[in-house]
């Protein structure tokens, strides 16, 4: 299991995914910006068949079409409802994704890769560039994390110490961009989104501390990729299937755990927990 | 005048079959879709309404994993999955997100296990595809009756609740103090909504669920502020929308000398943006003219909002 190339790039570049995935994940739980993290990655697969028509790197094209998914619903969304801008946004680029379909045959193979990640087909040198673009969507958060904090828990104090939301709503979607780019081809369109909602929600119903439950969120992330590439090895079933109802299970796990701890403690942290709530 | 006519409505437009059930079908699913959507977007589900789409596109390859009909596995998994939803949390506007996002998420994780499934045994090797954008010209006409019966039933169900479900979503809280089950008929309505969707997405691809349910529902809502109104805008807008649609895709063939032609749900996506983008421009028109009005007090204009 560690003793192949292949499977210790998939060891290395899921570490790093997950790292990523935990981080950025948080903010998205945390905003209730589930939708632009589903939208964004699954908009820019569309983006991956434009490239393979042009006959141009398949990450430009993935880049280019998050970047502007990112950009469209930040834009749209200050005249009108933000899910209604996102579905909208979403379904257009995924328009324009069957219209490039239709124009090539090359590119069918790709499709379910694509969707659902290829991560034991990672090659040695496609880890450099997924470290380089998650060192910067980390770096990107950290430059940007007090106000990114602040509009995202109480959005009406950001506003009155001066931190335009919009700004940093925008800021966050491309990071999320970014963050897109890079995993997409490894991870796939669609497992990007169930990493980055399963272990920081599991996380966030754990600990209300901003800083723990990152790190546990990033931890949980962990837990599931290597979890899932172990259990994918063994059992030959694709790692989505594994991602994707780990994610799941460790929610389930972390409200059934804060239920348990709410009756338990209620007399005393009544008020402390209706704050976590609000 | 015949030139104009034969330049807009290409060779055959009328006469051909598969336009004909296009039209059929789309026309149906477009009216469910625009009934539903009015609400959808007026509670603000466009996530749920777009995440039940793959949901039940699950539900569909599970079903082609075990040799069930298509329409039970994606009105079935659809439905379980409204049922979890509502469950976790979506009747709460602040975990209403999430609950969707882990439904949605778990959702994926069994579509890459079926399909992978599928592929391996050798059933069919484009079904992601086909499931992912569907195909209005491909659809068998055997499943019109169907579609139609269902589409009915969610119909029926939406406007049975009509009246609670407008109240608790303008205001929970007097729905509430006036005796309405909120929690019942919210789940009541994402059961419509899942059927809706499930049917939709089975019909004519996941794409054009989400585009159908939401782009014309959001358009209207935004020229007039009359639910009633904005049902029959919203309707309005969906059909025309696949019928503009489904006849550019079958011009688009004439197009070019390559004969290749564009997918109709480009064309029919593509009519439904630009409807949304352009019913802004009423409401931004007469902002500009409230501003000219209010010109020399901009600032407090910016602080009140």
């Amino acid at each position: 299991m560690f003793a192949a190339g292949f499977m210790m790039n998939a060891w290395t570049t899921a570490t790093i995914v997950a790292v990523v995935a935990g981080v950025v994940g948080y903010f998205v739980v945390l905003r209730g910006s589930a939708f632009p993290a589903h939208a964004i990655p699954k908009g820019a697969f569309a983006g991956a068949a434009g490239a393979t028509l042009l006959g141009i790197n398949t990450l430009i094209g993935l880049g280019v079409f998050s970047l502007l998914g990112a950009l469209g619903i930040g834009s749209l969304s200050r005249r009108g409802r933000r899910d209604v801008v996102t579905a909208l946004a979403l379904v257009m680029m995924l328009a324009l994704g069957a219209a490039f379909l239709s124009r090539t045959t090359e590119y069918e193979p790709q499709v379910y890769s694509l969707l659902f990640g290829e991560i034991l087909g990672v090659s040695s040198n496609a880890i450099l560039p997924v470290a380089l673009v998650g060192l910067a969507c980390i770096a990107a958060i950290a430059v940007i994390y007090r106000p990114l904090m602040l509009s995202s828990i109480v959005p009406e104090v950001a506003e009155a110490r001066g931190i335009r939301s919009h700004r940093i709503e925008i800021c966050f979607l491309i990071v999320v961009a970014l963050a897109t780019t890079v995993t997409v081809p490894v991870v796939g369109a669609l497992l990007i989104f169930s990493l980055m909602i399963g272990p920081p929600a599991a996380a966030r119903s754990l600990t209300s501390r901003p800083v723990l439950a990152m790190i546990l969120s990033v931890a949980l992330a962990l837990v599931t990729v290597w979890t899932a590439i172990a259990a994918s090895y063994l059992y030959n079933w694709p790692v989505g299937f594994f991602v994707g109802t780990l994610g799941a299970l460790l929610y389930g796990i972390g409200r059934g755990w804060a239920a348990w701890r709410r009756t338990r403690t209620r007399p005393v942290t009544g008020f402390a927990s209706a704050i976590e709530r609000a | 005048m015949h030139q104009l006519y034969t330049a807009v409505f290409e060779p055959g437009f009328f006469g051909s079959p598969q336009v004909r059930t296009a039209i059929a079908v789309g026309g149906v699913v477009a009216i469910v879709s625009a009934v539903t959507g009015v609400f959808t977007v007026m509670r603000g589900q466009s996530f749920g309404g777009h995440a039940l789409s793959d949901v039940s596109a699950a539900g569909g390859s599970a079903a082609l994993l075990i040799g069930l009909s298509p329409l039970a596995g994606f009105v079935g998994l659809g439905i379980v999955g409204a049922a979890v939803m509502d469950m976790i949390g979506v009747s709460r506007l602040r975990g209403r997100d999430l609950a969707t996002g882990i439904v949605l998420g778990t959702a994926i994780g069994l579509s890459a296990l079926f399909l992978y499934l599928t592929t391996t045994s050798g059933a069919t090797s484009g079904a992601p595809q086909q499931i992912l954008f569907g195909s209005i010209f491909t659809i068998a006409s055997g499943t019109i009756p169907a579609v139609a019966i269902l589409g009915a039933v969610a119909l029926a169900s939406i406007a049975t609740i009509c009246r609670p479900l407008l109240l608790s979503t303008v205001s929970p809280d007097i729905a509430a103090a006036r005796g309405v089950p909120v929690r019942l008929v919210g789940l009541l309505y994402m059961l419509a909504l899942a059927v809706s969707v499930g049917l939709s997405s089975l019909a004519i691809g996941a794409i054009l669920s989400t585009a159908l349910l939401i782009g014309p529902a959001a358009a209207a809502l935004r020229l007039t502020s009359r639910v009633a109104w904005a049902v029959g805008i919203a309707c309005l807008i969906g059909v025309l929308a696949i019928g503009l649609g489904v006849l550019l895709a079958y011009d688009s063939y004439y197009w070019g000398s390559s004969h290749l032609g564009l997918p109709v749900s480009f064309f029919i996506v593509a009519v439904i943006f630009v409807t949304y983008l352009a019913s802004g421009l009423p409401a931004a028109v007469r902002a500009r003219a409230r501003n000219g009005e209010a010109a020399a007090a901009p600032e407090r204009v910016k602080i009140a909002a």
